[in-house]
């Protein structure tokens, strides 16, 4: 996985399907969401991992520019024939997904388990 | 009533700079027992505003400086976040939910500050803008406004 400094997404393989825990609870900082974005696109990138599922359980704030790297994320699974779902997000963040209209551009689902599903 | 907390800084244009001036400003809001919601709702916004004025405005120029201003009483917190650029016209931002925009990675911070602010307010130039949060006030969806 690219790096670029301390982890900060948790890996866990869960048969052919990557779940992808994000380590912070605050995604703001413009050097942690570009450390973060890399790690994430090496999957894709580097790694080939064709489905993914992104778990926020410990994101208790994202900013504009993070959501700028999952939009980029998702455009590279599609590219890669892949597939991503976001799973575990908090109400408060699922707002804003939902004021953005971007929990219709994103695969959203309540916890990890529904995320699986036909997955 | 007077302001219970009121200060005003400046950095330069490093993201980093700017984070413990809005962790002061969060710990203003949760010291007044601001609700989780009014303190997430500030957190965002002031995130928002500080970058933008840092990327956009000033266009992360290590020579200009970003002015952040916090006024905070019992009922409302109140920001003022000024950049040294030319400045922009808000209502020229595309809207970020068309479905053209919507696979667009950047475009939403003005967005979220007026989904989450009472008030959101820019000078005519478009190098300043004034935030308000209302103690445990919705935000009521309005157009966006300009001095």
């Amino acid at each position: 996985m690219s790096d670029g400094g301390h982890r900060r997404i948790d890996i866990e393989q869960i048969g052919d399907v990557t779940v992808a825990r994000f380590v912070d609870k605050k995604i703001l900082d413009e050097t942690n969401i570009q450390i973060i974005g890399n790690q994430m696109f090496g999957l894709v990138d580097d790694e080939g991992r064709q489905k993914v599922v992104l778990d926020f359980t410990n994101v208790e704030y994202l900013s504009s520019a993070a959501l700028g790297k999952l939009i980029t994320m998702d455009k590279k699974m599609k590219a890669a024939k892949g597939k991503l779902r976001l799973c575990s997000v908090r109400p408060e963040i699922y707002d804003v997904f939902a004021i953005t209209k971007l929990n219709k551009l994103f695969s959203m689902h309540d916890d990890l388990d529904a995320a699986l599903q036909g997955l | 009533m007077p302001w219970v907390e009121q200060f005003e800084l400046h950095v330069n244009s490093q993201v980093g700079d700017a984070h413990s001036v809005q962790e002061r400003m969060i710990a203003a809001l949760e010291r007044l027992e601001y609700t989780e919601r009014d303190v997430f709702a500030a957190r965002l916004a002031l995130e928002e505003a500080v970058v933008n004025a840092m990327k956009h405005g000033n266009g992360m120029d290590p020579g200009k400086r970003v002015t952040i201003g916090c006024r905070v009483d019992s009922d409302c917190a109140r920001f003022e976040i000024e950049d040294e650029g030319p400045g922009f016209c808000p209502g020229s931002i595309p809207d970020p939910t068309a479905d053209e925009n919507l696979d667009k990675p950047s475009g939403r911070g003005i967005m979220l500050m007026r989904a989450f602010m009472n008030v959101v307010e820019f000078n005519a130039r478009g190098n300043r803008v004034v935030m308000e949060k209302w103690r445990g006030a919705a935000v009521e969806a309005t157009a966006g406004s300009s001095l």
